[in-house]
């Protein structure tokens, strides 16, 4: 969907020295992904994603956009086919949002009645309610409301190409996840592609489908977040994505990915020695107790009910807490070590017991990566 | 100087105009028979005869100075004159430091007297504040508005018409408000060159050392200049969008 190929800008400076700030950059954006242009300030990434609408003219090299050589179509046009979102947001203050929501598509020449009912939409689909936000000026707006009207601008032509350059830098970090979550939930939806440029590693590795580093104008790496979390291509890249760079893996993965699902378990009324049969038989130390319609109520630990008799729910202990199955591994390892426990039992939103999640088990799912790797690489 | 201060410099401003104004109602009220009583009587023609050529005068200078300073400041702040614009505005600069009295004696040598080296002179005095905030509001817009919308697709000529010039539009609002100030103060000088307009009456007043005809000339400029004021603050706030308009 974008394709840049062999991509340079070469800056004069005054001194009459030259400065690469891209240096033969290739790379695919593939339809409906987001790629995040990540790495140090003055690594030419804004340079490389302002080169795409032409913003900064290229030096050298072709851009393709939709199938089409950027070089064949006139600039303006061009930039009105792509949605365009700046870190300070840019939103117009002499404009009303809902003006502002629809300077492309009148730049364009779209019917107005069209055109307002579809910023109505937009505001909808950020949860802003059109008959407050339509007729405000933007300095009636905080800013991660100016923030969420700034994306939905760039979206109101319906273009198929996003540009996004550090969109979310200037929002307070609770905010920030909060607009981050919601954009990823509309792109399910839109599937737009999108370059989108950021400094922020996590950003980089909650938003990206594939993320490019680069370094100095060079493109130096470009893969999956797992795959360049778990296999940096050189030290520069090790290093900028940190020594912990294993453990912000665990945000890319959910729960669901690595928990044992439809396991044994027991009720109230159960007798203790049916609990320790099943616990000897599957070789566990635990097991988790359910309630009649099969929400987590407990557990029992195989110890506690060694030599007794009676039924489970004179001896089973409370949950110290539980993982939902769509939180991510960071959360659920998170909650391991605040309960200094080595499992959780997983529920789903309605708080049915779906499966236990253990320490080991992360481990295995994050180092199955390497493991595959060593194979390929001893074959 | 920030836009608060400045706002907050108009407001004092519009109250001290109405204290004033209540001064000299009060004063007119309690003159009805007296001083004030007596101007008005033997004046009234007068007065009336010249506030007209006084307000034309200020129309068609100020008028023309709007016409001409306007696209001058949009030029210059155009990026491409960025190299020359400093220069020229200090040509301006120079401009204003010549007193209008030698400007309006100056233009006498090119145009003769009456009512054209008299606009003419006042034109000159008008222009550099407009100018200059047209330049300045324009250059003040921040880049990053200009970038966005460049990168929406703007063409200059959209960018200029429906961004920068609604953004500039307080800042050069305020020019022209001082340059109409300075233009209504400056009017009276006008009659030294055959101009006409109230400077008459203070003139004359001042040499035949009548200071009823004198008054009868100072009253209506000083109450002409606080309407010109009055009525352009209220332009202000009502002209420019609420949005960029930090009055309302």
């Amino acid at each position: 969907m974008i394709t840049l190929d062999k991509l340079s800008k070469v800056f004069e400076t005054p001194g009459g020295g030259t400065v690469i700030a891209a240096d033969q950059v290739s790379m695919e954006v593939p339809e409906g992904e987001i790629c995040v242009l990540l790495g140090p300030s003055g690594c030419g990434k804004t340079t490389t994603l302002k080169m795409i609408n032409g913003l900064i003219p290229k030096t050298n090299g072709k851009i393709h956009v939709a199938g089409r050589d950027t070089d064949e179509l006139n600039p303006v046009e061009l930039r009105r086919s792509i949605g365009y979102v700046i870190q300070q947001i840019g939103l117009f203050p002499n404009m009303t949002i809902q003006d502002n929501i629809c300077v492309v598509p009148d730049l364009l020449g779209w019917d107005k009645n069209k055109s307002r009912k579809r910023a109505a939409e937009l505001l909808e689909l950020v949860n802003l309610d059109p008959g407050i936000f339509l007729n405000r000026y933007p300095k009636e707006l905080s800013g991660g409301q100016q923030q969420r009207v700034g994306v939905i601008r760039a979206l109101a032509a319906d273009p198929p190409v996003l540009l996004m350059d550090e969109p979310f830098g200037a929002i307070d970090p609770i905010n920030r996840a909060v607009i981050q979550d919601e954009f990823l939930k509309m792109q399910k939806e839109i599937r737009k592609t999108i370059a989108f440029v950021s400094h922020d590693i996590d950003e980089a590795i909650k938003m990206a489908d594939k993320i490019a580093i680069f370094r100095d104008g060079k493109l130096e790496q470009y893969s999956s977040p797992d795959d360049l979390l778990a296999r940096p291509a050189n030290d520069f890249i090790a290093s900028f994505l940190g020594s912990d760079r294993t453990l912000k893996r665990l945000s890319l993965l959910s729960v669901s990915d690595v928990m044992l699902g439809d396991q044994i378990r027991v009720t109230a009324q159960d007798d203790v020695s049916r609990a320790r049969d099943m616990m000897r038989e599957a070789g566990h130390k635990n097991i988790v107790m359910v309630g009649p319609q099969g929400r987590a109520r407990g557990f029992v630990h195989l110890n506690d009910i060694a030599d007794v008799q009676g039924r489970v729910e004179e001896h089973y202990q409370a949950l110290p807490t539980v993982v939902n199955v769509h939180d991510d591994l960071r959360t659920a390892v998170s909650r391991m070590f605040r309960h200094d426990t080595t499992w959780l039992a997983c529920v789903d939103d309605d708080g049915f017991f779906k499966g236990f999640i253990t320490q080991r088990a992360i481990s295995h799912a994050l180092g199955a990566t390497y493991r595959d790797a060593a194979t390929v690489a001893a074959k | 100087m920030s836009i608060k201060d400045t706002l907050k410099q108009d407001n004092i401003r519009t109250r001290i105009a109405f204290v004033i104004g209540l001064v000299f109602g009060v004063g007119l009220m309690a003159g009805e028979q007296g001083f004030l009583g007596d101007i008005w009587r033997y004046y009234s023609e007068d007065i009336i005869y010249l506030a007209k050529q006084h307000v034309i005068l200020v129309l068609v200078s100020s008028g023309l100075a709007i016409l001409v300073g306007v696209p001058a400041g949009i030029w210059l702040s155009r990026d491409w004159m960025a190299r020359y614009s400093e220069t020229a505005l200090q040509i301006f600069n120079i401009g204003t430091t010549i007193p209008t009295l030698a400007i309006l004696a100056l233009s006498i040598t090119l145009l003769g007297i009456g009512f054209t080296p008299a606009v003419f002179g006042l034109w000159v005095a008008t222009l550099l504040p407009i100018v200059r905030n047209v330049y300045q509001g324009l250059r003040e817009v921040p880049a990053y508005l200009k970038e966005a919308a460049t990168g929406m697709g703007m063409t200059p000529r959209h960018i200029l018409l429906s961004v920068e010039l609604p953004n500039a539009l307080y800042v050069i609002f305020a020019g022209v408000r001082t340059a109409v100030a300075v233009n209504v103060g400056t009017v009276p000088l006008a009659f030294l060159i055959g101009g006409g307009g109230l400077g008459e009456l203070i003139f004359t007043g001042i040499d035949l050392n009548d200071p009823q005809m004198l008054l009868a000339g100072a009253i209506p400029v000083a109450l002409l200049s606080m309407l010109a004021d009055f009525l352009l603050a209220k332009a202000q706030y009502w002209l420019i969008p609420r949005g960029v308009n930090p009055l309302r």
